[in-house]
C-alpha cells in the first residue's frame, strides 16, 4: 500500500473533483490522500477488511454504459452519465476504479453516519470521565463530528461486566465494546493466535475469549491500542493517567534488533506508557507487550544516580577526573555495548583509537518470535559494525577478556553497560584489574568497579540506533534525566578531551553525525543526523553480508535480504 | 483631525474665588456625615453575608447516598489556569457494593489554595457536579503544606449537597432489575 | 548660702513646666486619636476601637465605651514606637538625622513658656495670669521660636540623603518663609489696635490681648480679616492639609521623614501635633478671647479659684474645638498642588494682609487724632 509511484494511478472524482489516487486501494484511503476523513471503526489499513461497523458509509457511482453495446451513455450535454448507486456501500470494503465517483459529504452519507452513530450509543454507557479512552477515542471524536449531538433514546441502557478479565495485561470494559473485530483479526493475522470472539447476538453481544483460553500472547496489548473505543484497557495504564495530559515522543524500542517505532507518553518528566509508533517498513503499527515494560527501568531502584571513586560518592566532575587517570593506562581495554547509541559506540571507537586500548563486545541473544522481538536482544549490534567497534560478530560472552587478563596484556577495562561478571570472568581473574563502569542501573560489576559514572537510559537522550534491516533510526529524549547526571557522549567527550588536549571533542550529535558521516567507505557517508526522516533511513550492508546473523525471517524482515543492496 | 472647541467658561464671581462658601459647603458635609451610620464591618464578630453564587474555596462533595461524587477524571486538573489542582487517580475495588458501575475514584486529591485563583473554572467544567466553590472564603495555615487541601479536608469542607442526577443509582438499579447480562 | 525662697521658687517653675509639657504632650497624643476617629466619621468608619487596658473592659457601661472610643490607643501607639526596632539607614548623615527630630519638637515645646492658659485672683482681687513667663514681647518670641520648627524638618530631608524626603524639606522651607510674612502682616494690625490709647493695654504682652477682650469684643469679630489670614497661614505653618507639603503621602512616599522610623518617627509625629496645639492656643488667645466667656459679656464666674479652673477649662473648650476644626478640614479639603500653595501665600495673602495692615493704620490714626 502507500502511493510511492510504483503503482499505476488512476483518476477518481471524490465529491464533484477529479483526483488522481494509486490503484488497488480503497475508498477511506483515496479520499484520506485527499484530506477528506472518511470516517470507519472497524477498517484497519494494516488488517483485513471486516466491514461490519458501517461508519464508512459513502455514495458511490459509476460511468453508465449501454450493456449491450458497452457504449457510453451519454447526456444531453454530452457528458457521460453517472449511474448512482441508490444505496451507500462502505468505503472500507470498495476499491478505487478508473472513473468511479464518490460523494463524502451528501445528506444520504450524512444521514447514515448519524443513523449508525445513534446506534453505536444507544447502549454505550456515559463513561467518559472514567474511560481511559477518553481524549483518543474513535467515538468520542465521530461523535462530535458526524453525531446527532443529542440523544432520543429514553429506555434503559444494557448494563454489561465492567471488568473481564482477558488475560494477564488486557482488562475489557463489556459495556463500550462496539464489536469492530479489530481486535479479533489481529490475533487471528498478525500473531497467529486465535483466541477471541464474539458470543451472543443482538445487544447481547459479548467479545469473549475461547473457552479455556486467554489473551496471553506477547501482543496482546496491540489490542488495546486498536481498539477504537475503551473496551480493551491496558491493565498496567488502567485508570493511571488521562491521556490528554501525555506528552508523545518518538522513540525506538530497545528490546530487540527489530527496532520497533515507539511512542514514549510522559507528563512531568515521568513516563506513564509506551505505545508502538506506525512504521510500514518496520513494525507496521505493533509492538511487543515486553517493550511496553521497558520504561519500568527508568525508576528502578537498582538505577545508579550518583558517581562514586572507590565505592565513596563523589560528584561527576571529580569521577571523570579520576576515570581519566585510570585510562592512561597503557594496558587498557574497553568494552562496548550494543545498547549504546551510534553515536556512543562512534566515539567509543575513537577513544579506543586514542588510549591504543583493545575493544571487547558481548552479544546478547534469545529466542525469534518471528515478529518483532529478534533472537538479538540489543537494538545496535549493526552499528558497532558501522562504526568500526567491531569488525566480528560477537559472541554471548567475553571469554577473550579472560585470555588478554591472563596473558597479562589488560590491566584497566572501561565497562559501558555490560556485567563482566555473568560474561564468563570470574573474580578472581579480575582481581589485579582496575575497572571504570559507565552505565545506567547496578549490576556486580558497578559494585566492584573503582569507579562508577552513572548515565542516562535511552528515554533519557537522543540518539540513534541500527536495526535488524540495517536501517537507521533515531529517538529522541522523552524525559529528562535524573538531576546531576550526564549521558553517555558527555562523559566519553570529556574523556577524549582530557586525554587529547589538542582535538576538541565535541558532545552535541549534530556535530558528532559531520566526523560520522565523512568517510565515504562507510554507508553513512553524507547522511546528516537532522535529515534522518521518523522512519529512519535503509543502510546499504554488502559489507557485512558474510557475517553470521543469528536473527531469522520476521516481519518486514528476511535474512537473505541482508546479501543483497537494498539501499533506498 | 478632530477640531478642538474651546468652551467659555463663566468668568467666577467675587465669592466664588475666595472659595470660602465652598469650603463652608465642604465642611458641612464632612460634618453631617460624621453621625451618618457607620458601614465598617467588625469582621472575625460579624461575618458578612455570603451571596448565593460566591465562589469560595473549592471543595469536593458528596451525594445524598454518601457517595464519593468525584470520579477523578482529572478535568479539573486540566482546566485549571493555574494548575493548582494535583490528582493522583485510583481504582474503586470490585467488591465495593455501595459504588455500582464507578470504578474509578481519586486516590489523592490536592488543591494548593496557595495556588487557586477561585476562578471557578473546576467547578464548571466537571461531569460529575462533585466540586463546587461553596461559601468558605477563610483560609489561612502557618505553612505551605497546610494551605494544600488534602482530600479528606475537601470532603470535609464540601459535605453533601443534593443531585438531581443519581446517575450512579440509575446504573445501579438498572444492573440490578434487569438488562444485565 | 542658700537662698532657699529662690530655690523654691525655681522648684516650683520646673515642676509647673513639667505639668505643662505633660499636658501639652498628652493633648498632642489626643489629638493623633481624634484625629483618626473624626477621619473615621466623617468616612463613615468607627476608627480605633479595640485597644483596652487590662480589666479596664469588666467595668459595667464605662469599660466598653472606653474602649469603642479607643481611649488606650494612644498609649499603644506610643509603646510602639518605643519598642520598635531603631532602624537608621546606611546612607543618611548620622548625626544630623539624629538631631533632627529634637530640633522638630523642641521649638513646639518651647513656645507654650508664653502661653498664658487661665488667670489667678490673689486675695485682694488682683488678676496673676497662668503662664510660665510672662514676656513683654510674648508674641515676638512665640513668631521667632515657632519659625525654628522648620529647621528640623530642613535637617531631616537633607540628612536622609534620599529623594523624596530632600523634595519635602525644600517644599516646607519654602513654604515655611512664604507664609511667616503674612502671619506676621496679619498680627500687627492686631496690636496696633489694641495698644490704641483707652484700652488699657500696651505692647506685646500675650496677657494684655487676653485682657482686652474681657467684657468686650473678641478680636476676631474686629479684625476677621486678620484672623482669616493668620488662620490660614497657622495651617501652613503647622503643616496640615491642605499645605502639608513637606508630607504628601501622595506624592512623596512621606515627604522629609520617610527615611524615618521607630521612636524618631514618633517625635516628628508628636511634633506636628504639638505645633497644633500650641497654635490653637495661640488663635485662642488672640482672636477667641482666651479664658473670657463671650463677647462684650463679662465673666459671668467668681473671682476665686473656682472662677480660675472653670476659666482654664473654657479655654481648653476653645483650643480643642479649635484642634477639631483643624482636623476637619483637613479631611473636608484636598491638598493644594505645590505651585498653588505658593500662589496662595505670595499673591494673595501677602498683598491682602498689607492692604489689611494699611487699612487698620488708618483707621486707627484717624481714630486715635487728637480731638481738636
Ligand atoms: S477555582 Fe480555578 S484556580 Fe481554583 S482550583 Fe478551581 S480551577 Fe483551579
Ligand atoms: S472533581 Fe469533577 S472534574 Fe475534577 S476529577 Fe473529580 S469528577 Fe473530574
Ligand atoms: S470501517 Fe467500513 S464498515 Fe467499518
Amino acid at each position: 500500500m502507500g502511493s510511492n509511484g510504483n503503482t499505476s494511478s488512476i483518476t477518481i472524482n471524490l465529491n464533484g473533483n477529479d483526483v488522481d489516487v494509486p490503484a488497488g486501494i480503497n475508498l477511506v484511503e483515496a479520499a484520506a490522500i485527499h484530506g477528506t476523513e472518511v470516517p470507519h471503526y472497524c477498517y484497519h489499513p494494516q488488517l483485513s477488511v471486516a466491514g461490519n461497523c458501517r461508519m464508512c458509509l459513502v455514495e458511490m457511482g459509476n460511468p453508465m454504459r449501454d450493456r449491450g453495446t458497452g457504449e457510453p451513455i451519454l447526456d444531453e450535454n454530452g457528458v457521460q452519465k453517472i449511474g448512482w448507486i441508490p444505496k451507500p456501500v462502505i468505503g472500507c470494503g470498495t476499491n478505487v476504479t478508473p472513473g468511479m465517483h464518490i460523494k463524502t459529504e451528501s445528506s444520504m452519507v450524512t444521514d447514515s453516519r448519524e443513523g449508525i452513530m445513534e446506534f453505536l450509543l444507544v447502549n454505550h454507557p456515559l463513561d467518559c470521565p472514567i474511560c481511559d479512552q477518553a481524549g483518543e477515542c474513535r467515538l468520542q471524536e465521530f461523535a462530535t463530528d458526524y453525531g446527532r449531538g443529542y440523544s432520543r433514546y429514553v429506555e434503559r441502557k444494557n448494563v454489561k461486566p465492567k471488568r473481564t478479565r482477558l488475560g494477564p495485561r488486557v482488562t475489557l470494559d463489556d459495556e463500550r465494546c462496539i464489536l469492530c473485530s479489530r481486535c479479533i483479526r489481529f490475533c487471528q493475522e498478525v500473531v497467529d493466535d486465535d483466541v477471541l470472539g464474539f458470543v451472543d447476538r443482538g445487544s447481547f453481544s459479548t467479545l469473549t475469549c475461547f473457552p479455556g483460553k486467554e489473551l496471553s500472547n506477547n501482543y496482546s496489548l496491540n489490542t488495546v491500542d486498536l481498539c477504537p473505543v475503551g473496551a480493551l484497557t491496558s491493565t498496567d495504564f488502567r485508570f493511571k493517567m488521562r491521556v490528554w495530559f501525555l506528552k508523545e515522543s518518538p522513540g525506538i524500542c530497545t528490546e530487540s534488533s527489530a527496532g520497533s517505532n515507539i511512542l514514549v507518553s510522559s507528563r512531568e518528566g515521568v513516563i506513564h506508557r509506551i505505545t508502538p509508533r506506525r512504521n510500514d517498513s518496520v513494525n507496521d503499527s505493533w509492538m511487543a507487550d515486553s517493550g511496553r515494560e521497558l520504561y519500568k527501568s527508568v525508576t528502578n531502584e537498582k538505577r545508579l544516580l550518583t558517581s562514586s571513586v572507590e565505592s565513596q560518592k563523589c560528584d561527576l566532575s571529580s569521577a571523570i577526573n579520576s576515570a581519566v587517570t585510570f585510562l592512561q593506562d597503557k594496558k587498557l581495554g574497553i568494552v562496548g555495548s550494543c545498547h549504546s547509541s551510534l553515536e556512543e559506540q562512534y566515539l567509543l571507537t575513537k577513544l579506543a583509537k586514542t588510549t591504543k586500548a583493545k575493544k571487547f563486545l558481548r552479544g546478547h541473544f534469545g529466542d525469534d518470535d518471528g515478529i518483532l522481538v529478534s533472537a538479538d536482544r540489543t537494538p545496535n549490534l549493526r552499528g558497532t559494525l558501522v562504526t568500526g567497534f567491531s569488525t566480528k560478530y560477537p559472541t554471548d560472552d567475553l571469554t577473550e577478556i579472560s585470555e588478554a587478563i591472563d596473558k597479562k596484556s589488560i590491566s584497566t577495562l572501561l565497562v559501558v553497560g555490560e556485567d563482566l561478571f555473568n560474561s564468563g570472568l570470574t573474580p578472581d581473574q579480575l582481581k589485579g584489574v582496575s575497572i571504570i563502569y559507565i552505565g545506567t542501573h547496578e549490576n556486580a560489576t558497578s559494585s566492584r568497579a573503582n569507579v562508577v559514572l552513572p548515565s542516562l537510559t535511552s528515554f533519557e537522550k537522543s540518539g540513534s540506533f541500527i536495526n535488524r534491516s540495517f536501517r537507521l533510526q533515531k529517538f529522541k529524549q522523552a524525559v529528562p534525566g535524573p538531576a546531576g547526571l550526564l549521558p553517555d557522549l558527555h562523559i566519553i567527550a570529556s574523556f577524549l578531551n582530557a586525554l587529547d588536549q589538542e582535538k576538541e571533542q565535541t558532545s552535541d550529535i549534530v556535530s558528532i553525525w559531520k566526523q560520522l558521516s565523512k568517510s565515504s567507505t562507510n554507508p553513512l557517508h553524507k547522511i546528516k543526523y537532522t535529515d534522518i526522516p521518523q522512519d529512519g533511513i535503509q543502510l546499504d550492508s554488502t559489507r557485512w553480508s558474510d557475517l553470521d546473523f543469528v536473527e531469522k525471517k520476521a516481519m518486514h524482515f528476511s535474512p537473505r535480504k541482508l546479501n543483497k543492496v537494498t539501499q533506498n | 483631525m478632530a477640531k478642538t472647541v474651546v468652551l467659555p467658561r463663566e468668568p467666577l464671581s467675587l465669592s466664588e474665588r475666595t472659595y470660602l462658601p465652598q469650603i463652608v459647603t465642604g465642611l458641612k458635609t464632612t460634618f453631617s456625615n460624621m453621625f451618618k451610620e457607620k458601614v465598617t464591618l467588625q469582621y472575625p464578630e460579624e461575618k458578612p453575608i455570603i451571596p448565593k453564587n460566591y465562589r469560595g474555596v473549592p471543595t469536593l462533595v458528596k451525594d445524598p447516598n454518601g457517595r464519593e461524587k468525584c470520579v477523578s477524571c482529572q478535568l479539573c486538573e486540566f482546566v485549571c489556569p493555574p494548575k493548582a489542582i494535583r490528582i493522583t487517580p485510583g481504582a474503586v475495588s470490585e467488591d465495593d457494593n455501595s459504588r455500582a458501575h464507578v470504578e474509578k475514584a481519586p486516590k489523592e486529591f490536592e488543591i494548593n489554595m496557595l495556588r487557586c485563583i477561585y476562578c471557578g473554572y473546576c467547578q464548571e467544567v466537571c461531569p460529575e457536579e462533585a466540586i463546587f466553590l461553596q461559601e468558605e472564603y477563610s483560609s489561612s495555615g502557618y505553612s505551605r503544606e497546610e494551605m494544600i487541601n488534602k482530600k479528606d479536608k475537601l470532603y470535609e469542607l464540601g459535605g453533601t449537597l443534593p443531585d438531581s442526577h443519581y446517575k450512579w443509582d440509575k446504573k445501579k438499579s438498572a444492573e440490578d432489575d434487569g438488562n444485565d447480562h | 548660702m542658700l537662698d532657699f525662697e529662690l530655690l523654691f521658687l525655681v522648684g516650683l517653675k520646673v515642676l509647673f513646666a513639667l505639668l505643662m509639657i505633660g499636658a501639652v504632650m498628652t493633648m498632642a497624643g489626643y489629638s493623633v486619636l481624634a484625629e483618626r476617629k473624626v477621619s473615621a466619621w466623617m468616612q463613615g468608619r468607627v476608627g480605633p476601637n479595640r485597644t483596652v487596658l487590662p480589666f479596664v473592659e469588666y467595668i459595667p457601661f464605662l469599660g466598653p465605651y472606653l474602649k469603642k472610643m479607643g481611649i488606650f490607643q494612644p498609649l499603644a501607639d506610643g509603646l510602639k514606637f518605643l519598642f520598635k526596632e531603631e532602624i537608621i539607614p546606611g546612607h543618611v548623615n548620622k548625626f544630623y538625622y539624629n538631631l533632627a527630630p529634637i530640633v522638630a519638637l523642641v521649638p513646639a515645646l518651647t513656645t507654650m513658656v508664653v502661653l498664658p492658659f487661665g488667670e489667678f485672683f490673689t486675695s485682694d482681687g488682683e488678676s496673676i495670669p497662668l503662664m510660665l513667663a510672662d514676656l513683654e514681647v510674648g508674641i515676638l518670641f512665640i513668631l521667632a521660636i515657632s519659625s525654628l520648627g522648620v529647621y528640623g524638618i530642613v535637617l531631616a530631608g537633607w540628612s536622609s540623603n534620599s529623594k523624596y524626603p530632600f523634595l519635602g524639606s525644600i517644599r516646607s522651607s519654602a513654604q515655611m518663609i512664604s507664609y511667616e510674612l503674612a502671619m506676621g502682616l496679619s498680627l500687627l494690625p492686631v496690636f496696633l489696635w489694641v495698644s490704641e490709647p483707652g484700652t488699657g493695654a500696651m505692647g506685646l504682652s500675650l496677657v494684655d490681648i487676653v485682657h482686652s477682650q474681657g467684657n468686650a469684643p473678641w478680636l476676631l469679630l474686629v479684625q476677621p480679616l486678620s484672623a482669616l489670614i493668620f488662620l490660614i497661614a497657622l495651617f501652613a505653618e503647622t503643616n496640615r492639609l491642605p499645605f502639608d507639603m513637606p508630607e504628601s503621602e501622595t506624592d512623596l512616599v512621606g515627604g522629609f521623614h520617610t527615611e524615618y522610623g521607630g521612636f524618631k518617627f514618633g517625635i516628628f509625629f508628636v511634633a506636628e501635633y504639638a505645633h497644633i496645639v500650641v497654635g490653637s492656643a495661640i488663635f485662642t488667645i488672640i482672636f477667641l478671647g482666651g479664658w473670657h466667656f463671650l463677647p462684650w459679656v463679662a465673666d459671668p464666674w467668681p473671682s476665686t479659684w473656682v472662677g480660675t479652673l472653670i476659666g482654664i477649662g473654657w479655654f481648653l473648650a476653645k483650643t480643642i474645638f479649635l484642634i477639631f476644626f483643624f482636623i476637619w478640614i483637613r479631611w473636608t479639603l484636598p491638598r493644594f498642588r505645590y505651585d498653588q500653595v505658593m500662589n496662595l501665600g505670595w499673591t494673595k495673602l501677602l498683598p491682602l494682609a498689607l492692604l489689611n495692615l494699611i487699612f487698620y493704620v488708618l483707621l486707627v490714626t484717624w481714630i486715635d487724632q487728637p480731638a481738636s
